[in-house]
């Protein structure tokens, strides 16, 4: 039992991983990791968010919009799949301006913390395609929560080394015109090569 | 006003290319890219989708309030990939099976919401159509030159055709596997700036 969540935890974290296998959430990733502070919390964010909003999803997936999924309200036959898109976006973006408020009433500090990067998160592409991905392998509850969290730790952990490698470069002599956003590119690259090697690893 | 046009239509092809300069829309423009068949109609999808979304952002900028403008915006865009998702699935199965979650992600693709937001809501409903059409090309660009390389070289074929012999088959051109992986497009994109950069001084980050 333990193993099995272990494997998971492993695949979902490092085998995976949104950023770096998948390429999502590129646009933040590359724009917000110059600094380590600023990463990590972005990073929480989506950790946060992820873990909240691909649970909900599934749940309006499996009991709204699948085929059949009315079958509560006497409607058997009917297949809302076709709003999946739009629902699902109107999730996120509601999900994240309770959450913003529930921060700003409840916990300030961590407000203050995150946010700005809260709005930015609606527009993630991690977030959306969490859910995506959600529907696709068709998750039950109980994975969708696995899945959520820790689908949005991997891609916090891809951030901070972005950002820490990021930090050191600027002592370096990058040539012109790959300074800034060309070099990162590369060492992106690099660091997605190296998470490949924990593709093939099963506990 | 022709030279405004024009320039609404060719400058976010090259000068101002919205994934190596703007840095938008990045998500998508790497994992579509192994096979040209796929990166091509990813280009028709969200040319489509800008082209249209700028049209409709910009036709009713002056009905919307500004505070639910994000809403509005992302109705809009989540409406037209709908369209695009459903249109694929219909006529393209195969492909849309290929392109798997990334064509609902053109609903947050960057470009879109950031040229609604950033050109749309600011100019005529021609400009817009014009803007959209040039940052679609942009991302096209850049996209098929990527995947152009990597079906090319990874795999020794065009648009699913064979090219180069592949040594497998009994011909002289070793696949190149790290081509189609995920690492290497990060890697061409780099460059892809970097010729960009050397040609356009302009374009070169200030040093920190």
């Amino acid at each position: 039992m333990l193993q099995h969540e272990l494997g998971l935890f492993f695949k979902y974290v490092f085998v995976e991983n949104l950023a770096l296998a998948f390429f999502l959430g590129m646009c933040s990733f590359l724009a917000v990791s110059r600094r380590v502070e600023t990463a990590t919390g972005l990073g929480v964010a989506v950790i946060v968010v992820q873990a909240i909003t691909v649970p909900v999803n599934n749940l309006i997936y499996n009991f709204i919009l699948k085929e059949g999924a009315l079958w509560w309200l006497g409607l058997p036959h009917t297949d809302l799949g076709f709003l999946g898109l739009i629902s699902y976006i109107g999730v996120i973006a509601a999900m994240v301006q309770i959450l913003e408020m529930a921060l700003d009433k409840f916990f300030p500090a961590l407000y203050n913390a995150l946010g700005i990067f809260l709005p930015l998160i609606t527009v993630n592409c991690v977030i959306l395609a969490g859910s995506l991905f959600m529907v696709e392998r068709d998750y039950n509850f109980a994975d969708s929560v696995r899945f959520g969290l820790h689908s949005g730790i991997g891609w916090a952990i891809a951030i901070m080394a972005l950002a820490g490698i990021r930090e050191k470069m600027r002592y370096s002599h990058v040539p012109d015109g790959l300074r800034g956003l060309g070099i990162t590119f590369i060492t992106v690259g690099l660091i997605a090569l190296a998470f490949m090697c924990f593709s093939g690893i099963q506990l | 006003m022709a030279s405004k046009a024009k320039e609404a239509l060719f400058d976010p092809v090259f000068t101002n290319n919205p994934i190596a300069v703007q840095i938008l829309g990045i998500c998508s423009a790497l994992a579509v890219t192994t096979k040209l068949e796929t990166t091509i109609t990813m280009c028709f999808a969200v040319i489509f989708v800008t082209t249209l979304s700028n049209f409709s952002v910009s036709l009713i900028r002056n009905f919307t309030p500004s505070s639910i403008r994000m809403i509005v915006e992302m109705t809009i865009i989540a409406s037209l990939v709908i369209v695009v998702d459903e249109f694929l699935k219909a006529f393209a199965y195969d492909i849309s099976k290929q392109l798997s979650v990334f064509v609902g992600l053109i609903i947050t693709n960057c470009i879109v919401m950031g040229r609604a937001e950033a050109y749309a809501l600011k100019n005529s409903v021609g400009l817009s159509v014009l803007d959209g059409i040039g940052n679609g090309l942009g991302y096209s660009l850049l996209l098929l030159t990527v995947g152009t390389i990597r079906e090319l070289f990874g795999s020794g074929s065009l648009l699913g055709f064979q090219v180069l012999p592949l040594t497998t088959d009994g011909g002289w051109y070793p696949q190149n596997g790290l081509l189609l992986l995920s690492p290497s497009a990060f890697f061409l994109i780099g460059f892809f700036i970097w010729a960009l950069r050397t040609w356009k001084k302009e374009l070169v980050e200030e040093e920190n």
